[in-house]
């Protein structure tokens, strides 16, 4: 069951409406490596997982990227609030804008739709955790990768932010891989 | 939209003590023995309860589906949204 907070959960700030930044970061809300696909994988991948710490951790983690995602679609929209028509052509994203005007979107900067092929669920706990591990690697690098491409200070606090939740998730991972191969060792003693 | 300054103070403070309980959850979650962190854990859970039982009073609702009463008219749908706030 889940339930909503009507709060984020760290403060989003933008310093200016920058309408290629909120193109590029959508990636993070709808693209392979973002919030909604590791919220996706992590939260499906728990039911078939062995042990309470990996069904805890799972749906912990994944209800927190449910967080990330909001707080991704809260800089898409913050970059985007008052941009004129003229900023949008002029970013060259009057295509973006004639499908959906400045509507968040699950797709990738490239107009891809978010698809369950950016995910896997293997029912196999140890390959089901080392893939949640690349996971967590693959955002901390695009978060790096963004964070480069933009000089808005308060922005990159929050990508900052965002990055080093990646690095906290892929440590807990790691911790859950070992517990999981002792556990599935302790199985094969008969 | 802007929301007055003790109201922002109350508020990142709620975010501040909340994101000390989910990292702490998660951590608790591979070291379920760890008294340590039980001890910080609970003691942030309380905190957060008293704050948000502060601002919820002041300000309105933060959590729906029951968690918290309300008065009339139904203050959940009200203003602002969390994406609408100006930090």
């Amino acid at each position: 069951m889940w339930v909503y907070e009507k709060k984020l959960e760290i403060p989003v700030r933008v310093s200016i409406p920058d309408v290629r930044m909120a193109a590029r970061l959508i990636t993070q809300y709808g693209g392979p490596d973002g919030e909604l696909s590791a919220a996706m994988r992590y939260l499906t991948q728990r039911y078939t997982m062995p042990t309470g710490m990996t069904r805890g951790l799972l749906t912990d983690i994944g209800t927190e990227e449910l967080a990330h995602l909001e707080i991704i679609a809260t800089m898409v929209y913050k970059l985007l609030d008052g941009a004129t028509i003229e900023q949008i052509k002029a970013a060259g994203l009057d295509l973006q804008y004639a499908v959906r005007d400045k509507a968040v979107f699950f797709q990738s900067p490239t107009g891809e739709p978010w698809t369950a092929a950016y995910i896997q669920s293997l029912g196999d706990p140890i390959a089901d955790v080392h893939e949640d591990m690349a996971a967590e690697q693959k955002a901390r690098a695009v978060y790096e990768q963004l964070m480069r491409l933009t000089d808005d200070a308060d922005l990159i606090q929050g990508l900052q932010f965002l990055r080093e939740r990646e690095v906290v998730h892929f440590q807990r991972f790691g911790e859950a891989l070992d517990n999981l191969q002792e556990f599935v060792e302790r199985k094969k003693v008969y | 939209m802007t929301i007055p300054p003790e109201q922002m103070a109350l508020l990142r403070r709620i975010q501040e003590t909340q994101f000390v309980a989910v990292d702490l959850n998660l951590y608790l979650d591979t070291h379920p023995d760890d008294q340590k962190a039980l001890c910080d854990y609970n003691g942030a859970s309380l905190q957060l309860q008293a704050l948000m039982q502060e601002y919820e009073q002041c300000y309105g609702p933060l959590m729906h589906f029951g968690q918290e009463a309300s008065r009339l008219p139904w203050a959940w749908i009200e203003d602002p949204w969390p994406w609408d706030i100006r930090y």
